[in-house]
């Protein structure tokens, strides 16, 4: 009973849900909105649940004096900061001038914006180590690489004017085709694994896992 | 091995830094100006949307990302904001990204001192809602009943924008400046697709080819992609900004890594000779 009851919530859930995508019918409108309301009250539980885990594996790892311990100090405290502050200010926490919002604007926005800008840096230095020509296929990335580069910046047009237009061409039309293929191939992939679910066949996410 | 390739591949790493570094600095501190940003079709598509939106409608306004893609979302965003203030339409504003309200309420507040527009009465941050899919589907039943309450905790059944909002059916258009998941796809999928709203985006762009398809079917009816998006979406609303600012510096880092490409396979050609013999 313990794999064929969440088997059984999983498959009628997932038809419900299915049938109430398409039929707007109030008497499936109403329950379907209830579940959807159900689904955004649990997802909200999953951040409290995720916060603990990631409380209790890095209080273990530091307790342990695993690698890099003294990092997951600041973590730690980080984290148990932010959290107290946060409801110590209350419904308030977001106003200008709160200790919450200078946490956010001194620290995680200045921080989020750094490791994002690093990428610059090591692009350069990965295009120069790393992106050896040494295949037609390679040769075709590299003229695709610098025809994308340079025609999707202002300087693009200095240098030929058809850059800009050999770019668009580029996006527009190979780049467009294989993406629209990978978008199909994916979309087929998801329905067929939905479906598996709510048939019962993939039972992956069930604590015995395999299918 | 001719010796000038020897040491172009001993070339310290930090010195590649410094020249981006340098690179990218330069322009903004002196103001030095390569090219007049050229906007492309994309870009035209999505301030035509937002032309022909009535003055009075109200648009539906996701800020899907946080600081990590600020210096590229944060630029159209306030555009954007900018653009439908200016034109004296509603804006009602969600997040699905955690770090993303007070981004939006940083974008909302500048551009509504700007246009003189009030909060409450002019437009709306309902803030942060867990969830990604759902929220986006729950919203085409009842917007009121997805957000409750908006960002400052007021009910929105109190505020006078909301009036009248009950579910897509009364959004004039939706406006998705997205940094991934969930996002600009997303919205396509779940909004877009079933209640047929008109849509624009602005996204990342690293992710700007994956919405590519949306655009030639129709389904989006303008895209900016990168800061490069947001430059031309800036130059075509004739307000000069971050995006415009940056454009400089990126142009000079992409043809210093243009040339890092060319420079490093010029550094290993000594290298591949010796392992063909």
């Amino acid at each position: 009973m313990r794999r064929e009851i969440p088997l059984l919530i999983s498959m009628v859930t997932g038809i419900f849900v299915l049938v109430g995508f398409f039929v707007p019918h109030p008497a499936i409108r109403t329950l379907y909105d209830d579940i959807q309301q159900w689904v955004i009250i649990v997802v909200a539980f999953t951040y409290v649940l995720g916060m603990a885990n990631v409380l209790r594996i890095n209080w273990t790892q530091v307790s342990r004096r695993e690698r890099d311990w003294p990092y997951k100090i600041v973590l730690i405290v980080g984290v148990v900061a932010t959290m107290v502050i946060g409801f110590s200010e209350g419904t308030h926490y977001l106003d200008d001038g709160s200790k919450f919002s200078w946490i956010y604007n001194t620290f995680y926005s200045a921080m989020a914006a750094t490791m994002f800008s690093l990428l610059a840096f090591f692009i350069a230095s990965a295009a120069f180590r790393a992106f050896r020509v040494r295949t037609v296929e390679a040769f075709l990335l590299a003229i695709a690489a610098f025809v994308l580069m340079l025609g999707r910046v202002p300087i693009g047009s200095l240098i030929h004017p058809i850059l800009p237009e050999a770019a668009d061409w580029l996006m527009e039309i190979p780049q467009n085709a294989a993406k629209r293929g990978i978008l199909m191939g994916a979309a087929l992939g998801v329905m067929a694994t939905g479906f598996r679910i709510i048939l019962g066949i993939e039972r992956t996410y069930g604590s015995e896992g395999g299918s | 091995m001719s010796p000038g390739l020897a040491d172009l591949r001993r070339l310290d790493r930090r010195w590649i830094f410094l020249a981006v570094g340098l690179l990218v600095v330069m322009p903004l501190i002196t103001g030095f100006h390569i090219a007049p940003v050229r906007p492309s079709a994309r870009a035209r598509g999505f301030y035509d949307a937002i032309e022909r939106v009535p003055p009075g409608s109200t648009v539906l306004v996701a800020g899907d990302y946080d600081p990590g893609t600020i210096a590229e979302n944060y630029p159209m965003h306030l555009a954007a904001t900018r653009h439908l203030m200016s034109r004296n339409v509603k804006i009602v504003a969600v997040e699905l990204y955690p770090g993303g309200p007070p981004l939006a309420d940083r974008v909302l507040h500048l551009a509504g001192e700007e246009y003189h527009k009030r909060e409450g009465y002019d437009y709306v941050n309902l803030g942060y809602k867990s969830g990604n899919e759902v929220v986006m589907s729950q919203m085409g039943s009842s917007i009121p009943r997805t957000f409750p309450v908006d960002r400052r905790n007021v009910p929105v059944a109190q505020l006078p924008v909301m009036k009248g909002v009950e579910n897509f059916s009364q959004i004039a258009l939706l406006v998705s400046v997205s940094a991934g998941y969930p996002g600009t796809k997303e919205w396509v999928q779940q909004v877009v697709s079933r209640y047929h709203v008109p849509m624009v985006a602005g996204v990342t762009a690293v992710s700007a080819p994956e919405y590519y398809p949306y655009l030639q079917a129709g389904q989006l009816q303008g895209l900016l992609g990168g800061m490069a998006g947001a430059a031309e979406y800036e130059a075509l609303v004739k307000q000069p900004g971050l995006a415009m600012r940056g454009m400089d510096a990126q142009s000079l880092a992409h043809v210093f890594i243009a040339l890092m490409i060319i420079l490093g396979n010029l550094a290993a050609l000594p290298q591949r000779r010796g392992e063909r013999k």
